[in-house]
């Protein structure tokens, strides 16, 4: 170990959390790969290693022989402190070395606060932040994740980007890279071929011009690159790579168990809803490799929690056999079952049952509107008789805390709407009195509203985002419509929103206001510890970006929207369909009972969408 | 099988930063990674029965950890140590596995070696006046305690502490009280922080090396 870094680390917090040497770790003689790769995420220990796709695809990326891959994460304040007076560059955890000897960085960008973090980590790896200043084909800097879906706040600053999921593509991009390494090929000709490969967008590649009003005026591809550049997917799931002996964190991360990923898009369709947009078309595992998996991890790993993770787990059509298949081993051993993620429309007896078998823990809902209108009109097919049905059930069953989350700022919210989320939690309260089996224990309901964010390629795309005050607003109508006492408020700070709200419809403009943050001090901008509003609407005024025109300005659906290049799948008329709809309040069917022809099944070859 | 059985474990290199409680975790992990089966206590909230006597300090080193604990079936306690260093992170090697006989109470002395770094100054000319520090008759430090700031004499606690010079190091030999009262390493060089700030190294490691019961003898 550095001598440097056996100094710093009694100095600071966790220092587990710096030095690598897990269970499960994989160490490659580096002298006999051809390429090192640095897969860096742009926040703490705790959340990467919590991440199922950095531990996919670090195992993908390693299943190449003449691939090292290591794993990198930014430190925590005390940690960045000290290693900046000692002089230590980023390093990566399994070898130690400065993340500069790498050939490539690789970051995971799922959400658009870690922007200042990807920059705060190249500049610990010694490299310029611009990608025009690194003119040298290595290392090549790269990212994807969610956040990637509008590359363009970060456009100047990553070489490539990839779009979609990266178990097929993030190898094929590592043999180019070997040839573009073994040939002495100049950084812009590796860039140039990368384009080429499906679901890469190379942002140096495309011009992009502004109208007088601010928008964008025309997208101009060059040297070949496409048009547009559509995602990458992974059609068969079963087959595709999973890795059943994942690292095991010898300190304490935030989702310390076995994770299991049943599908991968959403059949729902809630307007608001990026996720349920941008990871369609509907894949599915199948529940005896499901099992298999389950099993074969918790043996590697030694956990003794397994979660099962997507978009909406009651939606998986074989749960209760996947649940009966994973208890059979699980109950014997003292393993516990949890299944977030269940919509309050057919939660089950039976899935509760089961799960009370093992252990017991709070329920929460994701209500998101507070009428039935709003609902409808974000589709958010969820009905207050569901929800007490659910409730019920559960303090039936001897549940007695219960969350619920909402939404504020939705298009077409009223206050009548917002009064609605009161008026849901005393029936919910009222619903306690009547069934609970023990009232002893008292009740505990929680509402939790945060500030809307209107997410590229959703049907929301073109709305406004409410301004702060506007919010603040809401909350205290909110506030003042809960009489009972049995009901706690909690809500989120709109100013994190608004930011977020720019950064995530933002063009490559802002990348200037993103870097100046940084300069003046910002990094791990997702914590609150961290965060500073003042920070960013200074950078913002100081480069000439007005936050409103990103955040709160409507857009017209004609006008060309930053990300317009990223094609994930979903076509534009669908969003403006569903968005029009929205306006109606008309509710859309499930994929499953009508299939709305959004435009993602044609990304699959072999097999159909959700079958 | 309801014996008490006992692990000695190594815990060195990048293994020395995993804390106590998250070496507990780890441990338990490595029994299920391996197969064995830790017998859970009875009650509303099961958890494995195990215990690592000392707790060792984050960031120090060992050659005699010492963990108790039970399985729900038998095992052939000699494959042991193999088929749970298997199981375990770089840097914790088990070196033995048997039914434990004496009370971990019974430990009394520690043994172990240090490093005092110093930069820039020539080690051979700081052991004798660390001989003549660790020679006094009482080592009073202050010590920040949950109860606040109070004294104690380190002193009692070393049995007997020597030093060679190294390169750009001393390094130091020693054998303390390992309970009753505990002694923790770092207070060697704390205490000349204390009470010789010109002594005092600019980066102390320790690793214990043996333990003993009262008589001197190897604890097992």
């Amino acid at each position: 170990m550095d001598k440097r870094l056996e100094r710093i680390l009694p100095r600071v917090q966790k220092p587990a959390r710096y030095t690598g040497g897990e269970y499960n770790q994989i160490i490659k003689d580096k002298s006999k790969v051809e390429l090192r790769v640095a897969f860096c995420f742009p926040d703490t220990y705790e959340i990467g290693m919590s991440n199922l796709g950095m531990s996919i695809l670090y195992h993908t990326m390693n299943s190449l022989d003449f691939v090292w891959c290591e794993r990198v994460f930014a430190p925590w304040g005390d940690m960045y402190a000290e290693m900046k007076r000692a002089g230590i560059p980023l390093y990566a955890l399994e070898s130690g070395d400065p993340t500069s000897d790498f050939d490539a960085l690789a970051f995971s960008v799922g959400y658009e606060m870690a922007y200042t973090t990807v920059l705060d980590m190249l500049d610990m790896s010694g490299l310029p932040l611009r990608s025009a200043d690194r003119p040298d084909l290595l290392p090549v800097v790269m990212a994807g994740g969610t956040a990637a879906v509008n590359a363009e706040p970060m456009a100047p600053f990553i070489d490539l980007f990839f779009l979609g999921e990266g178990e097929e593509l993030d190898n094929e991009l590592l043999c180019l890279l070997r040839e573009a390494k073994r040939g002495g090929w100049s950084k812009h000709e590796f860039l140039v071929r990368a384009a080429q490969i499906g679901g890469v967008y190379v942002p140096s590649l495309y011009d992009i011009s502004y109208n007088e009003d601010g928008t964008v005026a025309a997208i101009t591809p060059k040297d070949g690159a496409p048009a547009r550049v559509t995602k990458r997917i992974v059609e068969d799931l079963d087959a595709s790579p999973f890795p059943t002996n994942p690292i095991v964190p010898s300190t304490e991360v935030i989702h310390d168990r076995v994770s299991l990923e049943l599908f991968r898009g959403c059949v729902r369709g809630c307007r608001f809803c990026q996720a349920g947009y941008v990871y369609r078309p509907i894949r599915s595992k199948k529940p005896e490799t499901l099992i298999r998996q389950g099993i074969e991890t918790l043996k590697n790993t030694g956990y003794q929690d397994v979660t099962l993770l997507s978009l909406s787990t009651s939606d998986y059509r074989q749960l209760p056999g996947l649940c009966d298949g994973l208890l059979e081993y699980c109950e014997p051993r003292s393993i516990g079952l949890s299944l977030p993620s269940l919509r309050a429309d057919n939660f089950s007896m039976d899935i509760m049952e089961r799960l009370q078998k093992v252990r017991k823990s709070g329920l929460t809902f994701a209500v998101e509107g507070g009428s039935q209108r709003l609902r409808d009109a974000i589709n958010k097919n969820v009905t207050q008789e569901d929800l007490l049905n659910t409730c019920r059930i559960a303090f039936e069953g001897g549940w007695n805390s219960v969350k619920l989350y909402y939404m504020l700022g939705l298009p077409t919210e009223t206050d009548e709407d917002i009064r609605g989320i009161a008026e849901m939690a005393n029936e919910v309260l009222h619903c306690w009195r009547l069934y609970a089996k023990n009232k002893n224990r008292g009740v505990k309901i929680t509402i939790s509203t945060s500030c809307f964010i209107p997410k590229p390629h959703s049907p929301f795309q073109w709305e406004p985002q409410v301004t702060i005050e506007e919010y603040l607003r809401r909350v205290n109508l909110l506030r003042s419509s809960i009489t009972a006492k049995n009901v706690t408020y909690n809500w989120h700070d709109a100013e994190t929103s608004l930011i977020e709200a720019v950064l995530s419809r933002g063009d490559r403009r802002i990348a200037d206001a993103i870097e100046l943050v940084w300069r003046r001090g910002g990094r791990l901008d997702a914590w609150t510890d961290y965060f500073s509003f003042e920070r960013w609407m200074q950078a913002f005024a100081d480069t000439g970006v007005d936050p409103a025109f990103y955040a709160q300005r409507e857009r017209p659906v004609d006008e060309l929207l930053p990300w317009d290049m990223i094609d994930v799948g979903v076509r534009k008329a669908h969003l403006i369909k569903e968005r029009e709809k929205c306006y109606r309040s008309e509710l859309s069917p499930d994929c499953r009972h009508q299939c709305a022809a959004c435009g993602a099944a044609r990304l699959l070859k072999e097999i159909r969408c959700d079958e | 099988m309801n014996e008490k059985l006992r692990l000695r474990f190594s815990k060195t290199g990048r293994a020395v930063w995993i804390s106590h409680l998250d070496l507990m975790q780890t441990m338990q992990r490595a029994f299920s990674r391996a197969g064995l089966a830790l017998k859970y206590s009875e009650g509303y909230n099961p958890h494995p029965q195990i215990s690592i006597a000392l707790p060792l300090s984050v960031g120090a080193a060992s050659r005699c950890e010492l963990m108790d604990f039970r399985l729900r079936e038998d095992a052939e306690l000699s494959t042991l140590p193999e088929r749970l260093t298997a199981a375990l992170p770089e840097g914790i090697e088990v070196l033995a596995a048997y039914e434990a006989e004496r009370k971990c109470a019974e430990i009394k002395w520690l043994e172990l070696e240090g490093r005092f770094e110093y930069d820039g100054r020539e080690p051979a000319a700081l052991l004798e006046p660390l001989r003549v520090f660790f020679a006094r008759e009482s080592i009073i430090i202050t010590r920040k305690t949950k109860r606040g700031v109070g004294e104690s004499d380190i002193r009692p606690a070393i049995r007997s502490i020597d030093f060679t010079a190294g390169e750009g190091l001393v390094a130091l030999h020693a054998f303390v009280s390992a309970q009753e009262p505990t002694l923790n390493p770092e207070q060697l060089a704390e205490a000349l922080r204390q009470l010789a700030p010109e002594l005092a190294p600019d980066f102390a490691a320790f690793t214990r090396l043996e333990i003993y019961d009262k008589d001197m003898i190897v604890f097992r």
